[in-house]
């Protein structure tokens, strides 16, 4: 290691002043091996130890030179390395209030990234990561810890609405129409606007739409959706390569184009494709209204997949990369696909109350520190950490050293101390 | 910073380099049938350089060396414990996971305390010796794999000198885990090394106040050492250099772990150190970085509950930022779990593709008779599915989908796994003339498309076929089975 050659110089250059001082000055140049014999023989350093140190390591090749060594605090500064990035994240507005045209009582605006996540010592953030609270327009499959809190509202997402955003904060709400699904109830596009003009009502934040996953129903849906909600800017969730297949990109990306809504285009963990669905949609939709959902698998299944993504997406973008330089939406209600977040895997594993929301809280938090700027999320808990979380990352200079100076041997609170009654 | 040289970056290593530094001989000692191959299987990270004899050799020792500088982690490698009962943290060799691939899995170690009755039959309080137990028999299957924690760590609330060495000389005793040593006395670290000094345990920590002391005990029992600086970076970087000046080279890095409004500091300052070694050529900050999401149980006036929540969270941050080793406090299940697997995850390698192959997978041995299941080729859905069947024993045929590396919700969703995908994927693996039963069992998750299915396979030539839909998750498959299997033969269509 060059490092490594140049610490042993410098070592031998102190040597030698020393030896200068000592009156033992060699004739110019020092052989190695003399001045380690006479060091060992005058033990400059005479150390603390008495007792002979256990070698246990493999063999040193080479005995190093013996180093002076200090006596006080060497000042070696810390200077974070930092990049100028060429590329930057879009903006992108989500809803629009009455004078601009929609209903919503205020906008929520992503995106704007010019470094990576929270490299607040390059550059703060412009726009915090935002939390859309996900709604369904049926019944669906939910674990035991979310349906506790949204059992009451099955059916009923304008209702569900009113809650997530009064309760628990949702600066975003997500309408699932997943009833629009030819092969479960086939609700027409009409019927499904209704819905989503009644959840317009209830709620004043801006929506999310979401469909069934049928390239051609979904098109059909938000096609009808657009034009119902005109000048609300809702993001249709989601755009696919798939509708460009069946032929129905096209009509759904003009109906969002002309309506002034945003799109979300939506790729399986694969950016060359994410880029060439980017790029059908330029012709139809303004850049500034096209967000990015790359994948997002749960926890355990796939996350790293997902994590790793998501910060190749976000680099490539800062470094330049036109295409990928959209705001990114991540399905983090995905984690509860998780078989860890809702079976019984014995006592020890319990309570599952905690396990599953912390599961979505580690998979939204991985992706929060790879980039991602929407959060599609279910569980109160772990949507109360999650905007814990990204306030606290939103500014620095708040650690105090004392608070953490003595944890070595703080005496951590018993638990019964600390156990809550019942919960 | 002006002499900064960064070093040739791995990604851009070639095996052509490494080749040139190698004996040429082809002797195949190594295992491989050329240098070529080894060399590149170096430059993978695939082998490591003491698989060639040949360049062992005195005459080989400037190509050698050479090689191992070359080759050098960014991040220096640090072996906690001796033999078979030692942990390699550090060794990182990018930043980014998707720049090559992350080494060394973050070691997750659990606090016990000096103060810790040793055994519980006298008192209500956890005992030492039964935390020490816990930690080390934790486990948790994962996809076939068992997940486990790293390290004991010792800590002393009493910062006396013979109670920290008479707990340290229990845990030993009962214990071969690898061990981390924490007091900022140093008469206190004395005496709890003296119990373990064979034992190579990662010392923690030097501060501003302390550190002479604590690089002694360094050198003079061989420990890798920490450095805490808690959010002062300058300070950090000091002690780093002035321990090494005095001879400690196994550094382990603290900035100090601050949950709640310090969050972002922490955040930043593991990410400055990182990126400091790893793209500014610094290398002072070339060394693993420890966090501590223990401190989440200070001062708090919250539930158990709700810090072992935080401590677990922040545990999931740190890992995603660059920590190599944790300290942490809880090992409620709930809360290690997802810490664990995050782990597990995060370090395996980003080049591994996200599908498996598709086609017909056999287990155990089948017959005529035999269940015939059908999962997607995502990869973590195939190695759960695999994981199960393995668990149950028993001999299946199972038919694997090309839904392009999508899981079976996603792949339904998406229209990746569509009913006449199915039916193609049955067909084409040839199972049908295998089996005499004319069932195919589906996932849960794909629960909407049996219908279709029936039909499809009547167009690929499968006619009389039924779709059996299976459990939700594949854990479900052995009590399925029991109930359905074998099937009835009722109605004809």
């Amino acid at each position: 290691m060059g490092e490594k050659g140049k610490k042993d110089e410098a070592a031998a250059i102190e040597l030698a002043g020393l030896l200068r001082l000592l009156g033992i000055e060699g004739k110019g140049e020092i052989e190695l091996e003399d001045v380690e014999l006479s060091i060992g023989e005058l033990t400059l350093q005479p150390s603390a130890a008495t007792v002979a140190p256990p070698k246990t390591t493999a063999p040193s090749a080479v005995l190093a030179p013996p180093k002076v060594r200090p006596t006080t605090i060497l000042e070696a500064p810390f200077t974070p390395f930092v990049q100028e990035y060429p590329g930057q994240i879009r903006e992108a507005t989500l809803g629009a209030t009455k004078s601009e045209g929609g209903s919503r009582g205020k906008t929520v605006v992503i995106g704007g990234a010019n470094t990576p996540a929270f490299y607040l010592f390059e550059k703060a953030p412009p726009h915090p990561p935002v939390i859309a609270i996900d709604t369904f327009d049926m019944k669906v499959r939910l674990p035991k810890a979310i349906k506790m809190y949204v059992e009451e509202f099955w059916g009923d997402p304008a209702a569900w609405a009113k809650i997530a955003v009064d309760k628990w904060g949702a600066d975003l709400i997500t309408v699932h129409l997943l009833s629009t699904d030819p092969l479960i109830k086939d609700t027409p596009p009409a019927e499904a606007a209704k819905t989503v003009e009644e959840v317009l009502q209830a709620v004043d934040v801006p929506l999310i739409i979401g469909g069934c996953g049928d390239p051609k129903k979904d098109a059909e849906v938000f096609m009808k959706v657009a034009e119902v909600a005109e000048g609300e800017r809702v993001l249709l969730s989601s755009l696919t390569l798939d509708m460009g297949d069946v032929g129905s990109l096209e009509g759904v990306a003009k109906a969002a184009g002309k309506y002034g809504h945003l799109v979300l285009a939506f790729t399986a963990l694969d950016l060359n494709r994410a880029k060439e669905l980017n790029r059908k949609l330029y012709d139809y939709v303004p850049k500034d209204r096209i967000l990015m959902d790359l994948t997002t698998a749960a926890l355990g299944y796939g996350l790293e997949y997902s994590f790793t993504i998501h910060e190749r997406a976000r680099m490539a973008a800062l470094m330049g990369d036109t295409e990928l330089q959209h705001p990114i939406l991540a399905g983090t209600t995905n984690a509860w696909a998780a078989r860890e977040t809702w079976m019984k895997l014995g006592p020890e594993w319990e309570p599952r109350r905690l396990r599953g929301p912390l599961w979505e809280t580690t998979t939204a938090l991985a992706l929060l520190l790879a980039g991602v700027d929407v959060f599609m999320m279910m569980h109160p808990d772990a949507i109360k950490t999650m905007r814990e979380v990204t306030q606290q990352l939103a500014s620095r200079g708040k650690a105090d050293p004392n608070k953490i100076a003595n944890w070595v041997n703080a005496r951590i609170k018993g638990e019964d101390e600390h156990d809550r009654e019942g919960s | 910073m002006t002499e900064r040289e960064v070093r040739k970056s791995v990604t851009k290593l070639s095996p052509i380099d490494v080749y040139m530094l190698l004996p040429r001989t082809n002797c195949e000692e190594c295992g491989e049938p050329n240098c070529m191959a080894f060399a590149t299987k170096l430059v993978n990270r695939e082998v490591t350089l003491e698989r060639c004899p040949p360049i062992l050799k005195k005459e080989h020792e400037k190509a050698y060396k050479k090689l191992e500088e070359t080759l050098a982690p960014v991040i220096r490698a640090i072996t906690i414990g001796t033999g078979d009962h030692s942990i390699k943290i550090g060794g990182k060799l990018v930043m980014y996971r998707h720049e090559f691939a992350y080494h060394n899995p973050v070691a997750l170690a659990f606090d016990v305390t000096d103060e810790m009755p040793l055994h519980a039959r006298f008192s209500g309080e956890e005992a030492l010796i039964d935390r020490v137990k816990k930690v080390e028999n934790f486990v948790y299957n994962y996809i076939g794999r068992d997940l486990t924690l790293d390290i004991i760590a010792i800590r002393s609330t009493s910062n006396d000198p013979t109670v920290f060495k008479s707990a340290v000389e229990n845990v030993a005793k009962v214990t071969k885990f690898p061990l981390i040593l924490c007091a900022l006395d140093p008469n206190v670290m004395e005496a709890g090394l003296v119990a373990v000094q064979n034992r190579r345990p990662l010392l923690y920590a030097a501060t501003k106040d302390n550190w002479k002391s604590m690089a002694e005990l360094a050198l003079m029992y061989n420990c890798p050492l920490s450095v805490l600086a808690p959010n002062d970076l300058n300070l950090l970087r000091s002690l780093v250099k002035t321990l090494i000046e005095y001879g400690v080279e196994d550094l382990v890095l603290d900035p100090g772990t601050f949950v709640d409004e310090g969050l972002s500091d922490t955040v930043n300052n593991f990410t400055m150190v990182r990126r400091n070694a790893c793209k500014g050529g610094d290398d002072l900050c070339g060394f693993p970085i420890i966090g501590t999401p223990i401190t989440a149980w200070l001062g708090g006036k919250d539930s158990k509950e709700t810090l072992a929540w935080k401590e677990a969270y922040i545990a999931g941050i740190l890992m995603s930022r660059y920590a190599d080793v944790l300290i942490m406090h809880s090992l409620d299940g709930w809360a290690q779990l997802p810490t664990v697997i995050w782990k597990f995850n995060i370090y395996t390698d980003p080049r591994k593709p996200v599908s498996v192959d598709s086609g017909l997978i056999t287990f155990g041995k089948p017959n005529e008779m035999s269940p015939l299941m059908l999962t997607t080729n995502y990869a973590l859905t195939y190695f759960t599915v695999e994981s199960d069947l393995k668990k149950f024993g028993g001999d299946y045929y199972l038919v694997v989908a090309d839904t392009e590396g999508i899981s079976v919700e996603s792949a339904v969703a998406g229209r990746y796994l569509t009913a006449e995908l199915i039916a193609e994927s049955v067909k084409k693996s040839g199972v049908a003339e295998k089996i005499k039963h004319k069932h195919l069992i589906i996932p849960g998750r794909a629960a909407r498309l049996s219908g279709e299915i029936e039909d499809e396979l009547k167009n690929v030539g499968l006619p009389g076929w039924r779709v059996m839909v299976g459990p939700m998750d594949s854990s479900g498959i052995a009590k399925f089975l029991d109930e359905t299997w074998p099937p009835k033969r009722e109605e004809k269509e």
